[in-house]
């Protein structure tokens, strides 16, 4: 029998599997199509202040081994989030929520941490400081580590849950990054948000994203994800998340010997609804056929000799 | 919401870009208006495609190439097996159509008319159909409307068929609703030039097809929709233009 538990900050999940904010919203609709309440966790949709519709359309293309996505953090605001959103979360989900959290500024980074920290139904606070949909938010925080730093300590002084950090690989260095959260006070990290690029339409010589940029994620991206992984687990003493391309059970594995506590899951939802609970039910089976009888063997395990 | 694998029974052209694909799988819950999505091998996203026909095991759809994935599509041959999400988006509210609903389709937004004129027919109502295209060459699907013995007009932007024009040059005296789908600036003339409510249904680009990924989020009065959830079909009252 193996075990597929792991503690992240604190807190049991009965698998590492969390579909990733932006792929799963606010949870509860799902719940028609799969017991939501398998999954590890989940984190939701990255939430501002104010309510945003997004970007404008097309905000979706197609590429090779994945998609592009200038969604640009459409969400109904914290104020309904909390009202609404997690009302009807808590009727059908039974654990803890990853908070996805998204700014505009420190103040409201800030405010809007301190608010969500307040519902029981969250366990976790993911700080999105790395969307690349948005100007003036998102990604600018995530870039500089002084004000990644100092965002991450202001935070800290309001918040009591566990405060994860999700960072861009959009830098030239994500070990300095995530050292700079550390430095901050954040309990635990996460990585990889989506790779800034773009696609162009051969027949209107334009590109297709009305936003022109969008965010590069699928299986593409895995093996960037996974170096990151490895590298900010050599780096730092917190927890990690790992996510970027993550699309099977071999997957999952592979991101826990480069260091990852957990692991989000975020493309792969999006061709297949199913896909949280076939890795779930694949994760046992691909253990036992490695001869793995917990996740915590062989975390990190890639690192030695 | 259903995925599953369905079998191509038949995958034929009906003019030099648009084909017909029979599919054999579970269509017990599929409505008018809705729409599939599928999967294909070498493509990351799936492709979302509007229901022409269902009946008890075949589903049918008209799709036009129009990219990799219809081309694709347009060359696969019978028997190949395709997983498909079945049973998406809202669908075409028939209780609101009155005895005698006008339905409009402009170019390769007429197939999701079809499985629609069939159903308002078994309910008594007396459907009158505009078909519009560019040139006699797109036409498709005029005789399939004919055979369920309802009244058709087919415009022709170029006049080479039918009544030349757009289809709103061919609106008749009188009628209780309307359902249309087509290209955007079809669907804004006939919300002009039409008095009374309606459905219409829209099409986006879509990341999942299911409702998860936002990416196909579109502003409607009172706040935002998505296409493929809250979708296609939106009421005439909600459109923001």
């Amino acid at each position: 029998m193996v075990d597929t538990k792991v503690n992240l900050c604190g807190i049991k999940l009965d698998n590492p599997i969390i579909p990733a904010s932006g792929t799963f919203n606010y949870g509860y609709e799902f719940n028609d199509i799969f017991d939501i309440n398998i999954l590890g966790t989940f984190s939701f949709k990255g939430t501002t202040a104010e309510p945003r519709l997004g970007n404008p359309l097309p905000r979706i293309a197609e590429c090779e081994a994945g998609l592009l996505n200038s969604v640009g953090l459409q969400n109904p605001g914290i104020e309904k989030v909390i009202s609404h959103e997690l009302v009807e979360l808590e009727k059908v989900f039974h654990k803890k929520v990853m908070a996805n959290i998204c700014g505009f500024s420190k103040e409201e980074y800030v405010s809007n941490c301190e608010k969500i920290d307040k519902e029981d139904i969250v366990g976790w606070i993911e700080l999105n400081v790395s969307c690349p949909n948005v100007k003036h938010g998102g990604m600018s925080f995530g870039t500089d580590p002084d004000t990644l730093r100092d965002l991450v300590r202001a935070v800290k002084e309001v918040t009591t849950k566990p405060l994860i950090v999700k960072l861009t690989p959009n830098v030239t260095d994500i070990v300095k990054m995530a050292k700079a959260a550390e430095d901050g006070g954040a309990d635990g990290i996460s990585l990889i948000n989506t790779l800034l690029g773009m696609k162009i339409d051969l027949k209107s010589k334009k590109p297709v994203l009305a936003n022109t940029t969008g965010g590069y994620s699928g299986p593409g991206v895995f093996p960037v994800a996974l170096r990151m992984v490895y590298q900010v687990y050599e780096a730092v003493d917190i927890p990690i998340i790992g996510l970027g391309g993550v699309s099977s059970a071999e997957d999952v594995i592979e991101m826990i010997m480069a260091g990852a506590t957990a692991v989000e899951i975020g493309s792969v939802l999006l061709v297949d609804p199913m896909a949280a609970v076939k890795i779930i039910n694949d994760l046992p089976i691909v253990m036992d056929k490695y001869g793995i009888k917990n996740l915590e063997e062989i975390r990190g395990v890639a690192h030695n000799g | 919401m259903k995925d599953s694998i369905y079998t191509v029974k038949e995958n034929k052209p009906l003019t030099s870009s648009v084909y017909m694909m029979t599919l054999k799988g579970d269509t017990e819950n599929i409505r008018p208006g809705q729409f599939v999505n599928i999967k294909l091998p070498q493509r990351y996203l799936r492709r979302p495609i509007s229901v022409y026909d269902v009946s008890d095991d075949e589903l049918t759809l008209i799709y036009k190439v129009v990219g990799h994935g219809t081309d694709d599509m347009s060359k696969m041959d019978e028997g190949i097996k395709l997983q498909i999400m079945s049973e998406l988006g809202n669908g075409y509210d028939l209780s609101l159509s009155g005895k005698k609903p006008l339905l409009i389709g402009g170019g390769v937004g007429v197939p999701p008319l079809y499985y629609l004129a069939k159903k308002l027919i078994e309910e008594g109502k007396k459907p009158y159909v505009i078909l519009g295209f560019n040139t006699k060459e797109e036409i498709f699907g005029e005789e399939e409307f004919r055979k369920l013995g309802i009244e058709v007009a087919v415009t022709t932007v170029d006049g080479s068929y039918g009544i030349k024009g757009f289809v709103t040059d061919a609106l008749p005296e009188n009628y209780t609703y309307v359902y249309t789908c087509g290209p955007l600036p079809m669907l804004k003339a006939v919300y002009d030039r039409t008095d009374t409510s309606g459905q219409y249904s829209f099409e986006a680009r879509m990341g999942c097809g299911y409702g998860a990924c936002m990416g196909c989020s579109t502003p409607v009065k009172n706040g935002y929709k998505r296409v493929c959830k809250d979708g296609p079909i939106f009421y005439k009252e909600e459109i923001v233009w």
